[in-house]
């Protein structure tokens, strides 16, 4: 069977293509989906393509189906995924947090809409808090934050590796402006990068005959003893732990003298940019910190770069999401830290400009 | 020297005495399942899913690969399982909450695609686990923690019929029964046809047992066997609803 892509090629589109390209890249053998804008269009373009490369696609009741029916994927042993937004994924954290506990390496693509509740169709990042630390549990889940479309294409199949090789569910953290919006990237066929995909394994039905020949597997999420959860919590903690520093990545833009320090993350980092781009060229010290992992965060680094720094700013389509999440990772920093908050709604270079001068 | 009780061999003996109350229906049910995975020889392609509820206590029960999920969840993972690897002989377990309250949509839509998994549910009339709530199973009357005074189905509705609404909403192909404790032997041929379904890749398989729980209807042993016989028989209809291709029997 042929590949969805040979070598490497440019295009053009929108960010849901973008999404369903990539899965096909990586290998991901079957989709668990329901719609929900501004997802709807992964389903679209992988529901046109994967037949023609002998992939599946299960359309069901619910996000909260197409959840546990991902996580039966996995555990089938398939690179498996799914793709939600918004009230989706409040009803995606169920299975997120079944994943988490039963290290079942699943891969979610989080279109980020207007919050809370059914609220708007079109943007946010207001998915942040949610997509990082959902369910009743402690966010042992990897976060990647996108803002390209080369991000969101090179980012889904990392997922897959990433999901795969620690075995704990992540999640790419996109939005609805990157859905809907065309760009041109550069798609490409893993191989042809020497991006090796790591080998997806079943949980079960795994060869052999249980009780015969090998133990069965005996998958559980539920616990007798605080003592027994006490040290599953605690392996898991002490994994994500010492995997981190592998997992983290980060982006700086003049931050080497920079006194203010804007961070922001996600489609928001393009406004940062721009905006320390242009009061650079007004030879303002600005500079800008993104980080593409929000779990595990890349706490040192920014750490560093905000003792370095006589203001930070955070600036994010939310009220305080990105910003919750920098304070606490800020702890023992006494450099400043203002807000640029704007739930739901889009954040330009002007804006950043403007609120940046505030402080200079 | 000790005589070991007869056991399927797919139990594992390491985990057992199992760990359901005294009088539980559940072995029963899981003895009959037993039999027929031994008789079918699947063990090394089944996968069994257990639900939140009593049911989750056999997490640890079978010599066969076992995924324990979250309450009403185990049809969508065993689905998705089965849809990803059509090798898998897929049985999602649960109990009258899992299947017909908390879990109803996956029930419902997993029949209405006639997805190729056998659902096996416990109808014990109440949640078990949890101290015996209310279930919509539970029998108009019927006194249970969250209906102190009886069920009255004025305010809450009849007991829900189960497989009914399964054969009403699958397709030609599936296979919907109603079993029950009081007669494993029969239990265990619609199990066995159950499977036999989703094997051969026929259609949606399910099975309700009518089941015990004399811990929380607080019944001794002649009025455990009363109720399930007498008083859970008189509304639930026990026999085959739907054969594909069939004579229905009972």
């Amino acid at each position: 069977m042929t590949k969805p892509i040979e070598g490497e090629k440019k295009v053009f589109m929108t960010g849901n293509e973008v999404v369903a390209w990539a899965a096909l890249a990586a290998g991901a053998e079957i989709m668990y989906g329901y719609p929900i804008t501004p997802q709807n269009e992964i389903m679209h373009y992988w529901t046109r393509m994967a037949p023609k490369y002998g992939r599946k696609f299960l359309q069901t009741e619910d996000e909260i189906s197409a959840g546990f029916t991902c996580t039966g994927g996995v555990l089938a042993g398939k690179r498996a995924f799914t793709a939600t937004a918004g009230p989706g994924n409040t009803l995606m954290q169920e299975p997120m947090s079944m994943a988490e506990m039963m290290r079942i390496p699943t891969v979610l693509i989080v279109c980020q809409r207007g919050g809370p509740s059914t609220a708007t169709v079109i943007y946010s990042q207001q998915e942040t808090t949610m997509t990082c630390y959902g369910g009743n549990g402690e966010g042992f889940r990897i976060v990647y934050s996108t803002a390209t479309h080369q991000e969101l294409f090179d980012y889904t199949i990392k997922a897959f590796n990433t999901a795969w090789k620690y075995r704990f569910p992540t999640f790419v953290l996109g939005d609805g402006y990157q859905s809907k919006m065309r760009e041109s990237l550069s798609i490409y066929d893993p191989e042809a990068r020497n991006i090796e995909m790591v080998r997806a394994e079943p949980y079960v039905v795994k060869g052999g005959v249980p009780g015969e020949n090998r133990d069965p597997a005996h998958l559980r999420n539920t616990y007798n003893m605080e003592e027994e959860l006490y040290e599953v919590i605690m392996d898991h903690a002490r994994e994500y732990e010492k995997i981190a520093p592998e997992i983290i990545e980060y982006e700086e833009y003049e931050c080497d003298d920079a006194d203010v320090l804007l961070v922001a993350h996600g489609v928001v980092s393009r406004a940062a940019k721009g905006a320390v781009k242009e009061l650079r060229q007004d030879g303002k010290k600005v500079g800008h910190f993104k980080p593409v992992t929000l779990r595990p965060f890349p706490e040192k680094e920014l750490l560093e770069r905000a003792k370095a720094a006589k203001q930070v700013i955070v600036i994010e389509s939310a009220y305080g999401q990105l910003d919750k999440l920098v304070k606490s990772h800020l702890y023992g920093c006494s450099t400043p830290i203002a807000q640029y908050f704007r739930p739901g709604e889009g954040i330009t270079i002007e804006e950043v400009v403007q609120e940046t001068k505030k402080y200079l | 020297m000790s005589v070991q009780p007869q056991m399927p061999k797919s139990w594992r003996s390491e985990t057992k005495p199992h760990k359901f109350c005294p009088g539980c229906g559940h072995p029963l049910i899981l003895k009959a399942l037993g039999e027929v995975i031994d008789e079918l020889n699947i063990a090394d392609r089944t996968v069994f899913g257990c639900d939140i509820g009593c049911s989750l206590l056999a997490w640890d029960f079978f010599n066969v690969d076992t995924i324990q999920t979250h309450h009403g969840r185990t049809t969508p993972v065993i689905v998705g399982l089965r849809r990803a690897n059509e090798n898998v002989i897929g049985i999602a377990y649960m109990g009258d909450g899992g299947g017909y309250a908390i879990g109803s949509q996956h029930l419902v839509n997993s029949a209405a695609r006639d997805e190729k998994v056998f659902v096996l549910l416990a109808n014990n009339t109440q949640y078990g686990m949890t101290g015996g709530q209310m279930a919509p199973t539970t029998l108009p009357g019927q006194k249970t923690e969250t209906s102190p005074y009886g069920r009255d189905t004025e305010l809450t509705g009849p007991p829900v019929q189960g497989p009914e609404m399964v054969a009403a909403i699958s397709g030609e192909n599936a296979y919907v029964a109603r079993g029950t404790v009081g007669n494993v032997r029969q239990l265990k041929k619609f199990i066995k046809k159950a499977i036999q379904n989703v094997m051969e890749g026929r259609g949606f398989a399910f099975v309700e047992a009518l089941s015990l729980c004399p811990t929380n209807w607080r019944t001794n042993a002649e009025d455990t066997w009363k109720f399930v016989e007498k008083d859970m028989a008189t509304y639930f209809k026990v026999g085959e609803i739907k054969v594909p291709g069939e004579k229905k029997e009972g």
